[in-house]
């Protein structure tokens, strides 16, 4: 008589745990942070319409990174939930708490009694009335939920882009500003000989919630408003960037004189 | 049923679906839904205000829709500040006339509707599509309608797939059983509406510039509160003006109450010197 096959609880749960972070690393990161007016979200995404940024409710973004078609169901769930909330009493009463909330639970529960986790990093970020009530909050795949005060990085490895925005962030930062930062932090991670990346315009995804604007805040930065906002991001990211590459050419100079 | 939603996300937001709100409404909480509840028989128009004429009208930037600010209760005025016009999204605009608190009901889950749609498949609906939405909504009151209880919307937009600018402002009007007719140059609905459209007819002229619509559409407000009891003319007293919303390819704007405001008090001048 066979014996059935047994696996502890913790272990399924570390390897789902395992699955999900695999693949969630290999996806390309995105970077969320607040700026003086608001919230600021930067993807790499090279391809234009499948976004990984969008907009929720009035004052609610939502960024993700993972399995698009994962991503894609809990963005409408979310918009379905903010929508229905907003029409039952008033577009007051939609919160980013709230929201966050039913994403931890729902993540949780997928998490604990599904065969498969989702594979996804999520953020809402959410813009108050002033920046003290500016708020992001980062949701993994199995609905832990971290209430971040300043940025969050979304997928890839995380770890030089954190660096990165650690060095430089300030939370009265500018708009381009805080984008020259965010696409810094972006070109750390996937470089040749550890030479940060250049991020071109066609590469990234941008949006902001914009506490300036009436109603509602979200705002993608594309097309001719996002070249615009480029070339002085440039020159902000090319002070602190100076400092940084003597490092660059004093680590390369004995790799490229080693074969000589 | 809001009040007990689940913490989580409930299936139903969780299904592939439509990107229609209203859709969505019928399976999560019909009971919001406006013509979804029971009526019961007899003629029940007398129970709620009305609210009465808006116009509509081309011009050379895009559309205009002005609406008077009366609704009214068999002859009594019941609120002399009641706003009928309103943004329906980024580039359209939307008014009614009929019972006040289904049409407001209407208006906010037609706008609900629009943006529902914009974020979920990121793209506007070109101004056709949502027409034929509100033609959609307006036969589901098709029951209550036939009781007293009938709202007709005005949808006027700007038509972001049209060639040129001036061809790019348009009307649509419906009767209770649905629609939409598209207008030609300009429109007007409600019991004053007779009175605007002949006014209209005399003043509008093709491709106007900003400030002769807006102009014309005061006047024709004015005729029609000077011959329908329903309709409210400006109110120089309290100071309570026409709603007048413009749709144009930079989005859409409500014209500043001083404006019209100085507009309303040039007509009246006018009249009082020539009271005919």
């Amino acid at each position: 008589m066979s014996m059935p096959f047994y696996a502890s609880a913790e272990q399924i749960m570390r390897d789902r745990a395992e699955y999900a972070r695999k693949n969630i690393m290999r996806g390309r990161p995105v970077v969320v942070l607040k700026y003086a007016e608001g919230v600021l979200f930067v993807a790499e995404n090279p391809q234009s319409t499948l976004y990984k940024v969008g907009e929720i409710y009035d004052r609610i973004g939502f960024a993700a990174v993972g399995r698009y078609s994962e991503y894609e169901t809990l963005r409408v769930a979310g918009i379905r939930l903010a929508d229905v909330r907003g029409y039952s009493y008033d577009r007051r009463d939609v919160t980013g708490r709230a929201l966050a909330n039913a994403y931890a639970q729902t993540l949780n529960s997928i998490f604990t009694e599904q065969q498969k986790p989702f594979e996804v990093e999520l953020c809402v970020g959410e813009v108050g009335e002033t920046p003290a009530e500016d708020r992001l909050y980062r949701l993994l795949f199995d609905g832990s939920i971290f209430d971040e005060p300043e940025y969050v990085v979304l997928g890839g490895q995380g770890e030089p882009i954190v660096a990165a925005l650690k060095d430089g962030y300030r939370a009265d930062l500018p708009l381009a500003e805080a984008l020259a930062l965010a696409i810094r932090a972006l070109g750390t991670v996937g470089a040749d000989n550890g030479k940060p990346r250049d991020l071109s315009a066609n590469q990234l995804e941008v949006a902001v919630l914009d506490r300036g604007r009436p109603a509602r805040k979200f705002r993608r930065v594309q097309g001719a408003a996002l070249s615009a906002l480029l070339p002085q991001a440039a020159e902000v990211a090319a002070v602190p960037t100076e400092g940084g590459s003597i490092d660059l050419d004093a680590t390369e100079d004995p790799e490229e004189g080693s074969p000589s | 049923m809001p009040a007990d939603l689940p913490a989580g996300l409930p299936a139903a937001y969780l299904a592939a679906g439509s990107p229609s709100f209203t859709d969505l409404l019928r399976s999560v909480a019909p009971d919001l839904l406006p013509g979804r509840r029971p009526l019961p028989p007899g003629q029940a128009g007398d129970l709620a205000p009305h609210g009465t004429t808006i116009v509509a009208a081309a011009y050379a930037d895009g559309v205009l829709m002005a609406g008077d600010r009366r609704a009214t209760m068999g002859n009594m005025i019941a609120q002399r500040d009641i706003e009928k016009v309103s943004a329906a999204d980024a580039y359209s605009v939307v008014g009614f006339a009929g019972t006040a608190g289904i049409g407001m009901e209407m208006i906010r889950l037609f706008q609900l509707e629009l943006e529902h749609y914009e974020k979920i498949e990121s793209a506007i609906l070109t101004l056709d599509g949502k027409a034929n939405r509100l033609a959609s909504m307006i036969r589901g009151n098709l029951g209550a309608a036939m009781q007293g209880l009938a709202v007709l919307p005005l949808f006027a937009g700007f038509d972001l797939d049209a060639d040129a600018p001036a061809g790019a402002g348009r009307i649509f009007s419906y009767d209770v059983t649905g629609g939409p007719y598209e207008e030609q140059y300009f429109a007007g609905i409600g019991s004053g509406s007779l009175f605007a459209r002949g006014s209209l007819k005399k003043l509008w002229r093709p491709a106007m510039a900003r400030a002769d619509v807006v102009r014309v559409a005061v006047e024709a407000l004015y005729d029609a509160a000077d011959d329908d009891s329903a309709t409210g003319g400006p109110d120089l007293v309290r100071k309570i003006f026409p709603v007048v919303m413009l749709a144009t390819a930079e989005g859409t704007a409500r014209v500043s109450d001083d404006e019209i405001g100085q507009l309303a008090e040039a007509v009246v001048a006018e009249r009082t010197a020539n009271p005919v």
